[in-house]
């Protein structure tokens, strides 16, 4: 009886692990180390974001959009949320219903007046907020939402740049 | 040519657009905005005042909501001493229901709030002042007849947890005012959620 109680236990916490896998966990520099340290030619678009901003909740279709249409290319998304990292469970909630297909990310990066001017020293701090690397280094940052054919053309522009 | 001087016109009014709002030193203009009760609301109403904790902040984003408390206990801290806080609601009630005037006076009820509540309703003084988001302050110190921006930015350096908090920047900033003594930093930054402006 026991035995099969504990098996109950386990298979419960392997559905729990299956059903709501908490969202990964990154300080800024683990962040700028996974799109600038292989010095790739892969564009990493990093949209910084949170589930309680209205104008970056509105933007995320584009970068679904794009995220598809520039599947066959080396293109690399990753949605970067702001949400506090006590909302994981939030997080992966939204992540979930909204189908949301790049990496999700959860910052947890200390003080904001010091990794804010990490990404952007123009970056004043307002979500939505985009950057994008490639070949070690940042090539673009923007502060603000885009509509889909300005995402659209931006990432085009910087994936043919040599 | 014509043009050229039309593109190089659009630039310049861009750009001017962009670096628009207060930097440190800058001279501050004062304003006149109504209160949540019904009153309006100027600087130069507050004679006894040595500066202002002004605080561009609003009921709907999380960011400020996370701080109500916060703002609550400047004010209660730094009045007697001559900084009361001044809070203004940037937003367009249109865009976002949550910010209108009664919802606004239906919050400051409810938190009690001991300071001024303004509402910008024609967005003027915060593209004057240049604040970019939700909470954004700015401490003003009275010198003579002027009001000279010695503070831009975040109010503390965590905003998810007040009892982690290592910074508390805005009151570093007002404390050296009182003592005579140079702020530093005296420019922060912080997330927030963005101004939502008139379409």
């Amino acid at each position: 009886m026991k035995t099969i109680s504990k098996a109950g236990l386990l298979f419960f916490i392997c559905m729990q692990t299956l059903v709501s896998a908490p969202v990964k966990v990154v300080n800024m520099d683990t962040l700028l180390q996974e799109t600038t340290a292989g010095k790739n030619d892969t564009l990493y678009v990093v949209n910084f974001w949170a589930t309680w901003c209205a104008p970056c909740v509105k933007e995320l279709p584009a970068f679904q959009t794009m995220y598809t249409k520039f599947a066959p290319q080396k293109v690399k998304m990753i949605f970067v949320s702001l949400n506090s990292i006590k909302d994981n469970a939030t997080v992966e909630k939204f992540a979930k219903q909204h189908d949301l297909k790049p990496e999700v990310l959860l910052l947890d990066a200390g003080n904001p007046n010091v990794w804010i001017n990490k990404v952007d020293t123009t970056w004043s701090g307002t979500i939505p907020a985009t950057a994008m690397y490639r070949m070690g280094k940042k090539v673009y940052f923007h502060e603000g939402d885009f509509t889909e054919d300005q995402l659209k053309n931006i990432i085009q522009l910087k994936l043919s740049e040599k | 040519m014509k043009n050229l001087a039309i593109l190089a016109a659009a630039v310049v009014l861009m750009s001017s657009f962009i670096t628009a709002g207060y930097n440190v030193g800058d001279k501050a203009a004062d304003f006149k905005l109504q209160n949540i009760d019904g009153k309006m609301v100027s600087m130069a109403d507050f004679k006894s005042a040595k500066g202002f904790i002004i605080t561009f902040t609003c009921n709907h984003c999380p960011f400020a909501k996370a701080y109500e408390d916060r703002i609550i206990a400047l004010n209660a801290k730094y009045a007697p001493l001559g900084y009361p806080v001044i809070a203004i609601n940037p937003n367009d009630p249109k865009q976002v229901e949550e910010d209108s005037y009664v919802n606004m006076q239906k919050r400051a009820k409810e938190k009690s709030f001991t300071f001024p509540y303004l509402i910008d309703e024609t967005q003027e003084v915060t593209r004057t002042f240049g604040a970019a988001h939700t909470p954004h302050i700015y401490i003003v110190q009275k010198s003579g007849n002027d009001y000279v921006v010695k503070y831009i930015g975040a109010i503390d350096d965590n905003s998810g947890d007040a009892t982690a908090v290592k910074e508390k920047y805005a009151e570093k900033a007002v404390d050296a005012l009182l003592a005579g003594k140079p702020v530093n930093p005296s420019s922060t930054k912080a997330v927030g959620c963005s101004i939502k402006w008139k379409s």
